[in-house]
């Protein structure tokens, strides 16, 4: 397979062998009540990586960073920081940071008092402790406003006093709970990116939890795909988009087409199979796996992954009939709802650049859709 | 006919506060400079409108301030208004220890069961305040509930002495003013956001730092509304020091009483209670600027 690293090309210390995790959930789970919000999870996240953990709301990971923050205790198991047990330590001893999600920014308090809260807290001196708080509220570009009080913020500026706020205080790891939900789509993704700079720029390690699959993509080195309670895959966004290991994954992330088939031939890395859809399918056989014959498997691909043509294609495996169905022009491309014989609707994406060159494609023409043997994954569930 | 209606609205309160305060006010007012007589009404002079502008003028000469300085003059009117002072000041401290608990438990309950705290916390008014006051007799007499109670608990061999003293009138005062603590408290506790608690722990407060910093920094606007409910009414108190307190509890509403109904002096009666009510205008006139300059300091 091919390599599908960090973002950061240099930057992969869990394929080292010798590097240690800083923070290591043990068989962690969490009860509340009769509600497992946690299942026996395991996880090591290194130092200086931005980690996001995805997932839809009630999947645990807010608990976990709670866990980690220290406002709740695993019911079983354990969580190290930098190899040291965190049982027991209350929530102020822990070189842990948090950016909460409501900014939670002391109403009474100015913006500069917010952020110098948690340096008087630790002893510092006036004059440091002015310095820092300058030093701070520069670097979120918030200068002129250290006099105003939350009130008096808009959206995007609170957000940007609680991240100075959480940051002042130097912490080794920055917990983040849904840090841009609140801001609108264009301001999110400016803040993304100033998010990446500011973590570079403390190196500081960031934890941030988030259901937004498109924030987790851009920002993270690493992302932990989540569902009730366990950890469903890990990886880099690329391994997680290009390589996902369930169908709950590839759909979790970004758009995907799963055609259903049994296994007929296994052999020589190719699989083929029989399409629930009315097709014959021969695909690359994902690396370490075993497929028997009859067994039910998935083989799913992305819409840009998926050929569209008026064409008919060469060959007769890997290729279906079927009817544009619905068509939306994006801009820099056009997504196609193409209808197959068997009903099932398909999804496919063509470049513009591609498209518009000769006799365009439109609402109700006949297509063929087509894919390469490694245009996708084969997934067993 | 929009502003017609609008001018109206705006009256109506105004109408409200002139008719039911300020003319009281200056009822009291005019016979608290008038003079003692034995007549009905028992003052003079009695100002009519027959009198035409040469009488009314005359009559008016007459008023004095007299009755002011009667009542400095006599040290049990200073003692009254200092004792009341002293009474308010420990009763609302005390309602407060017990007041903040109780609403800070009602605001952490589950979101279902607050209804009912609430619930219980202002069933008390649905029995008549006076017949309250009136089972306290029965629960602190020497052969009372409390007395018995403790008795058989071993704590005591003879009943104590609770009932016309000091304590039970502070035990009164506590427990008849408890809601108006606790409503105003409870109701700033219960809109705040619990993380900004866990925030300020996350940047290195103890529990108990953050308490201090955050939550009862935020609860203060409802502590002092609280303290000013318990306060005002009881400076002014005259059913429980009458029911409850002993011959030795000085209280100014027991004097206005005493004033009023004993000697019949309605001139000096109203005196007492123009002054009390500037005891009680100063504090709050001083509590409302400053409430004021810190909200323009903010904004």
């Amino acid at each position: 397979m091919k390599s599908l690293g960090s973002i950061r090309r240099s930057f992969a210390p869990w394929q080292e062998a010798d590097s240690k995790p800083y923070i290591s959930f043990k068989n962690v789970t969490k009860k509340f009540g009769d509600f497992v919000a946690v299942d026996n999870l395991n996880l090591d996240i290194y130092e200086r990586e931005f980690y996001s953990l995805l997932g839809p709301s009630g999947c645990g990971k807010t608990t976990l960073l709670r866990m980690l923050a220290g406002f709740e205790q695993p019911t079983a198991g354990d969580i190290f920081l930098d190899g040291v047990s965190l049982k027991g330590v209350p929530p102020h001893k822990r070189p842990v940071n948090m950016m909460f999600q409501s900014y939670a920014l002391f109403p009474h308090m100015n913006v500069a008092d917010n952020v110098a809260f948690g340096l008087k807290q630790a002893g510092m001196s006036k004059s440091e402790i002015g310095q820092r708080v300058d030093a701070m509220l520069k670097l979120v570009k918030l200068e002129e406003f250290e006099r105003r009080k939350p009130h008096q913020l808009s959206g995007g500026q609170r957000q940007r006093v609680a991240l100075a706020r959480s940051v002042a205080t130097r912490p080794k790891l920055l917990l983040l709970d849904e840090p841009l939900g609140a801001l609108d789509k264009k301001l999110r993704e400016e803040t993304q990116f100033e998010l990446m700079d500011l973590q570079q720029e403390l190196g500081l390690t960031f934890m941030i939890v988030t259901h937004d699959q498109e924030e987790a993509m851009t920002m993270s080195d690493r992302i932990a795909v989540m569902d009730r309670g366990m950890v469903v895959q890990t990886g880099t966004p690329a391994e997680i988009y290009e390589a996902p290991n369930t169908r709950y994954v590839a759909e979790f992330i970004g758009s995907i087409n799963a055609f259903e088939g049994l296994v007929t031939k296994s052999a020589d890395g190719k699989i083929s199979l029989k399409g629930t859809d009315g097709f014959a399918m021969q695909v690359d056989a994902p690396p370490g796996s075993s497929y028997s014959k009859d067994q039910q498997a998935w083989f799913a691909v992305r819409p840009e992954k998926l050929k569209v043509s008026r064409k008919k294609p060469a060959t007769k495996i890997n290729a279906v009939r079927g009817e544009i169905w619905d068509l939306g022009y994006l801009g820099d491309m056009t997504i196609f709802h193409v209808k197959l014989p068997s009903s099932l609707v398909v999804r496919a994406s063509m470049l513009n650049a591609q498209r518009t060159v000769e006799d365009p494609i439109s609402i109700d023409d006949d297509v063929w859709l087509s894919f390469a043997s490694d245009a996708g994954v084969l997934l067993e569930r | 006919m929009g502003t017609l209606f609008r001018r109206i609205t705006i009256a109506v309160p105004y109408v409200w506060l002139l008719v039911l305060f300020l003319l009281p006010f200056l009822i009291v007012l005019r016979i608290s400079v008038s003079e003692p007589v034995i007549a009905i009404p028992p003052y003079a002079p009695q100002f009519d409108l027959s009198d035409g502008l040469q009488g009314w003028s005359e009559k008016f000469s007459q008023l004095s301030l007299a009755n002011y300085q009667w009542l400095f003059s006599d040290p049990l009117y200073t003692n009254a208004y200092l004792s009341s002072v002293r009474v308010a000041i420990i009763s609302t401290f005390i309602t407060l220890l017990i007041g903040f608990p109780l609403a800070y438990g009602m605001a952490r309950a589950p979101e279902r069961l607050r209804p009912i705290f609430l619930m219980l916390v202002i069933l008390p008014f649905w029995t008549s305040f006076l017949i309250r006051v009136y089972a306290w007799i029965g629960i602190l007499k020497p052969e009372g509930l409390l007395n018995q109670f403790l008795m058989w608990l071993g704590v005591i061999n003879e009943p104590l002495q609770i009932l016309n003293t000091d304590n039970a009138l502070y035990i009164g005062i506590v427990y008849s003013y408890l809601p108006f603590m606790v409503l105003p408290i409870y109701s700033t506790l219960e809109k705040m956001d619990y993380s900004l608690v866990e925030a300020a722990q996350d940047l290195g407060c103890t529990q108990l730092g953050a308490f201090w910093k955050v939550t009862a920094r935020l609860a203060l606007p409802g502590i002092i509304a609280g303290s000013f409910l318990v306060f005002i009414p009881a400076i002014g108190e005259f059913v429980i020091p009458d029911l409850l307190g002993g011959t030795e509890t000085l209280m100014i509403g027991k004097t206005l009483w005493s004033e009023f109904f004993n000697n019949r002096d309605w001139p000096v009666a109203s005196a007492v209670a123009i002054i009390l009510l500037f005891i009680l205008v100063v504090p709050i006139v001083l509590f409302q600027n400053a409430q004021a300059r810190s909200v323009e300091k903010s904004q």
